[in-house]
């Protein structure tokens, strides 16, 4: 059982590379999906007593990330007629390389630092971390507002990783709070792209330095 | 436990008086009209409660614990609070009264509804300062009063030095509140709660702390020199009877504030009275020199509040430095000529403003200089005006002689060969009352003569009408208040004594101001000298009448083409003491430079600046603007850059939390 949570962490972050190292927006959308439905799937095979409340948060996270937030980002994709991202800040294969590198200093730092929990889930905190660092990485690298919403996601995601730790601590109540947090937000940045998208013609978000002072 | 019931529902329906008003149509009159009824309404139970409480010698006490952390809800009459109610009841209730016919709801109909308002609750936050028991309280009234007082002077924001003024206002109301947190706070941890009481156990350097922190928060609001940059101008740009109530009452909240605490705090040393009377004499003498350079009617009456508040603080610092010294007749005589003047001040600058209204509604503007000869259109106006201006010059018979005269009589108190040699030099402040007074009396005959007498200087806008009676009456009965408080001080006296001993507990003689000054001979001297005026005016008539009346222009004598333009300005009545006082007035003149032998066009403007505005809080802000512009090379505009700044903020906050620094 360990090997197989390890297995699932390992895929979380070679998905994470995926989504630095592609530029076609739909397939980003689509690694970002899978894994949510990993994530969704990981308390379920982390815990030993399966209860309802524990089934119920699962398949509620699996749906949501899995399918519902992929769907409305696919219908902003489609209004807004792009497919892929350009030009980001730093090119794709040098921001692969730099993810790749973050996740090894996060590995290493986390390596040094002595924590308490089980040993069965000792990738979790350092993926958790990394997934964190990429999800910056993407908000800071790329131009397009769709693509950075999915650099949100995946530093969603990283923070959801890290929730697991707690998950025998944190209500149901605080859980589905989270995710529809998650939710709103998705679908209200999906509006704005939609926005943005008609009042400048382009989801360049450096447009948006017009509005400064 | 009556009148504090009757003086809460009072305040109570002083804070709703505006709400009906906003369910009527904002063009008419109706909802005007009641909440000039709920005003008066909720004055006169204010009244009456002040009235009872002045009665008895328990200062009735409420304390009603609340749900807001901190603090309770408890509030307390003693006589020093009644005191400061009397102007806080019937100042805004005849403000509300004379806007029926200044601030028609028909001709304003934009704010009409949001004036009556926040004038509403002005007073009656107001009123809650005056009673509060609690710091917490005390702070949540002053906020609520400095945010109504706010929205009151920017009436009208849809113009540009409206906002400014009330902006200049907003941040030097929120520097004073934030020094009262931090005294507040002081407070609390010296003496382990919010309640205001006596506090006889704290050493003398906390006390220093409390009082220096006390005296500049209050400052703020009360409008010492170099604390009052925003007074001029918020006076000058709000309606007149929002300047009549703040000048009147508002300034007045401060100077509640600094007797207040000063009485709180028992232990005190000398210096504290020292800086009153040092900060008072300034403010009283600049206040009084900026307000004789200006030109804008409301500019001077704003000014002259502050020479005012100067000559009240005077009064507090000889109280204070009786009470260090031991000297009960300083107290008495210094602490009842504040108040006193504290009540008359209130009475005649409200007086002054509600008729700088009935002025300025008539002529369409404030500038004096365009003024004049308005005497012969609006007589009852210029009558008013003659009597706030001999009661705020001090001259007898008015109320504004009898405070002066008491803090003269403390002043020479102090050299009396009985006491001490150390505090003789407190009478080099009566020198200063009295330069203060005389520039004074010279700002009101350089107002009268420009506004009132001559002939007009400009096409004024030609409805110069006599006031709708609605102005007429509040300042009718003003003009009553300070003839009778100046003829009868003996019917104010018993106050004051009440006020001065809740004030301080030191009176071992318990000495009232009734023994230590012949109050009759006042009331003498005043009666002689109206039955004086009133002789010399029937002679005059009786000598006048066989001889028939020609009436030409003002300063025609004999010349065959005289033009308005050739009176005396304003300016150029004011140019000699002006010049004297260059030194602080800084005014900026520009002129041709030099005169030909055939005459050109020429010109010539004097304007004078606020020293401390312009000179040193202006330049300040600006450099520290100046600095602040580097900042902006972090704003640009990128939402990415933006989340790198996240990032980077709390990768430094784990480095610093991994290394164990405190931020």
């Amino acid at each position: 059982m360990n090997e197989f949570i390890n297995v699932l962490f390992v895929i979380i972050l070679i998905l994470n590379l995926f989504a630095l190292g592609n530029s076609r927006i739909l397939t980003i959308i689509r690694i970002v999906a899978l894994q949510g439905i990993i994530l969704g799937a990981l308390p379920l095979f982390i815990e030993h007593h399966i209860t309802i409340p524990l089934l119920i948060s699962s398949v509620a996270a699996i749906i949501l990330k899995g399918f519902v937030i992929p769907l409305i980002m696919m219908k902003a994709l489609r209004d807004a007629q792009i497919k892929r991202e350009v030009e980001p800040l730093i090119g794709l294969l040098p921001s692969t390389i730099f993810g790749g590198l973050v996740t090894a200093l996060v590995f290493f730092i986390s390596s040094q630092v002595e924590t308490t929990n089980q040993p069965e889930v000792s990738l979790l905190i350092p993926t958790s971390f990394a997934t964190i660092l990429i999800g910056f990485i993407l908000l800071i690298t790329r131009y397009k507002a769709i693509s950075q919403v999915l650099g949100y996601l995946v530093l969603e995601n990283g923070i959801y990783i890290f929730s697991l730790l707690l998950i025998e601590a944190i209500p149901m109540v605080v859980e589905m709070g989270m995710l529809l947090d998650l939710f709103v937000s998705i679908f209200i940045i999906s509006i704005i792209t939609n926005h943005i998208n008609k009042a400048f013609s382009s989801l360049d978000t450096r447009n948006l330095s017009s509005l400064k002072e | 436990m009556i009148m504090i019931f009757l003086i809460l529902s009072g305040l109570s329906i002083l804070f709703i008086s505006g709400v009906p008003a906003l369910f009527f149509s904002s063009s008419s009159e109706k909802g005007h009209y009641v909440t000039v009824f709920l005003v008066v309404l909720g004055s006169i139970t204010g009244c009456i409660g002040t009235a009872f409480s002045f009665a008895t010698d328990i200062p009735p006490t409420l304390i009603i614990s609340w749900t807001i952390p901190l603090g309770n809800f408890a509030v307390a009459v003693d006589k020093l609070s009644a005191f400061f109610l009397i102007p806080v009841f019937i100042i805004p209730a005849l403000g509300s009264i004379y806007s029926l016919g200044y601030w028609k709801q028909k001709e304003h109909t934009a704010n009409g509804q949001k004036l009556g308002f926040f004038f509403g609750t002005l007073a009656g936050s107001m009123a809650l300062i005056v009673i509060a028991h609690d710091g917490i309280l005390f702070l949540i009234a002053w906020e609520s009063m400095a945010l109504s007082a706010f929205f009151c002077l920017t009436t009208e924001d849809h113009k540009k030095e409206i906002r400014d003024a009330g902006f200049v206002y907003f941040v030097c109301t929120h520097i004073g509140t934030l020094i009262l947190f931090i005294m507040f706070i002081l407070w609390n941890s010296t003496t382990g709660s919010f309640i205001l009481t006596q506090t006889q156990t704290l050493s003398k350097q906390t006390t220093g702390i409390i009082f220096i922190f006390a005296f500049i928060g209050f400052s703020f609001k009360a409008g010492f020199i170099p604390f009052h940059v925003w007074l001029p101008d918020a006076h000058a740009n709000a309606p007149s009877h929002v300047s009549a109530v703040m000048s009147a009452v508002v300034l007045k909240m401060g100077i509640y504030g600094i007797i207040r605490f000063s009485g709180l705090l028992m232990v005190s040393e000398p210096w504290w009275g020292i800086v009153l009377l040092c900060v008072g004499a300034i403010t009283g003498l600049s206040g009084i020199v900026f307000a004789f350079s200006q030109t804008d009617f409301k500019r001077i009456l704003a000014y002259s509040s502050i020479e005012n508040i100067g000559i009240i603080g005077m009064g507090i610092g000889l109280a204070l430095l009786g009470r260090s010294y031991a000297k009960p007749e300083l107290v008495i005589l210094g602490m009842g000529g504040a108040f006193f003047h504290v009540l008359n001040h209130s009475f005649f600058k409200a007086l002054l403003f509600f008729n700088s209204g009935a002025v300025i509604h008539a002529t369409g503007t404030q500038n004096i200089e365009l003024m004049g000869g308005l005497a012969k259109k609006m007589p009852f106006s210029a009558f008013m005006f003659i009597i706030g201006a001999v009661a705020i010059s001090a001259l007898p018979p008015l109320n504004g002689f009898v405070s002066e005269w008491l803090l003269y009589l403390g002043f020479f108190k102090s050299i009396e060969p009985s006491t001490t040699s150390n505090i003789t030099l407190i009478a080099l402040a009566a020198v200063v009352l009295a330069m203060i007074g005389t520039l004074a009396l010279a700002t009101f005959v350089k107002m009268y003569s420009i506004v009132f007498l001559g002939s007009p200087r400009s096409e004024m806008k030609n409805h110069s009408h006599a006031p709708a009676l609605s102005m007429k009456i509040p300042m009718f009965v003003l003009a009553g208040f300070c003839i009778i408080t100046g003829i009868l001080p003996v019917l104010v006296t018993p106050l004051l004594d009440g006020a001065i001993s809740a004030w301080t507990a030191y009176n071992p003689d318990s000495l009232v101001i009734s023994k230590l000054i012949p109050l009759h001979f006042i009331t003498a001297t005043g009666l002689l000298l109206i039955a004086i005026v009133i002789i010399i005016i029937v002679l005059y008539k009786k000598a006048s009448t066989p001889y028939k009346t020609i009436k030409g222009i003002t300063w025609d004598c004999g010349y065959t083409k005289p033009t308005p333009r050739m009176q005396y300005t304003g300016t150029s009545f004011a140019q000699i003491i002006t010049q004297l006082f260059s030194f602080i007035l800084l005014p900026k003149i520009s002129k041709t430079s030099q005169l030909q032998h055939f005459p050109e066009k020429t010109h010539f403007h004097y304007t004078v600046a606020d020293l401390i505005l312009s000179r040193l809080v202006y330049p300040v802000l600006y450099f520290i603007r100046k600095l602040f512009f580097r900042m902006y090379i972090f704003q640009q505009g990128q939402p990415n850059l933006y989340v790198l700044y996240i990032i980077v903020m709390v990768l430094l906050l784990f480095i610093f939390g991994g290394i164990g620094v405190d931020l």
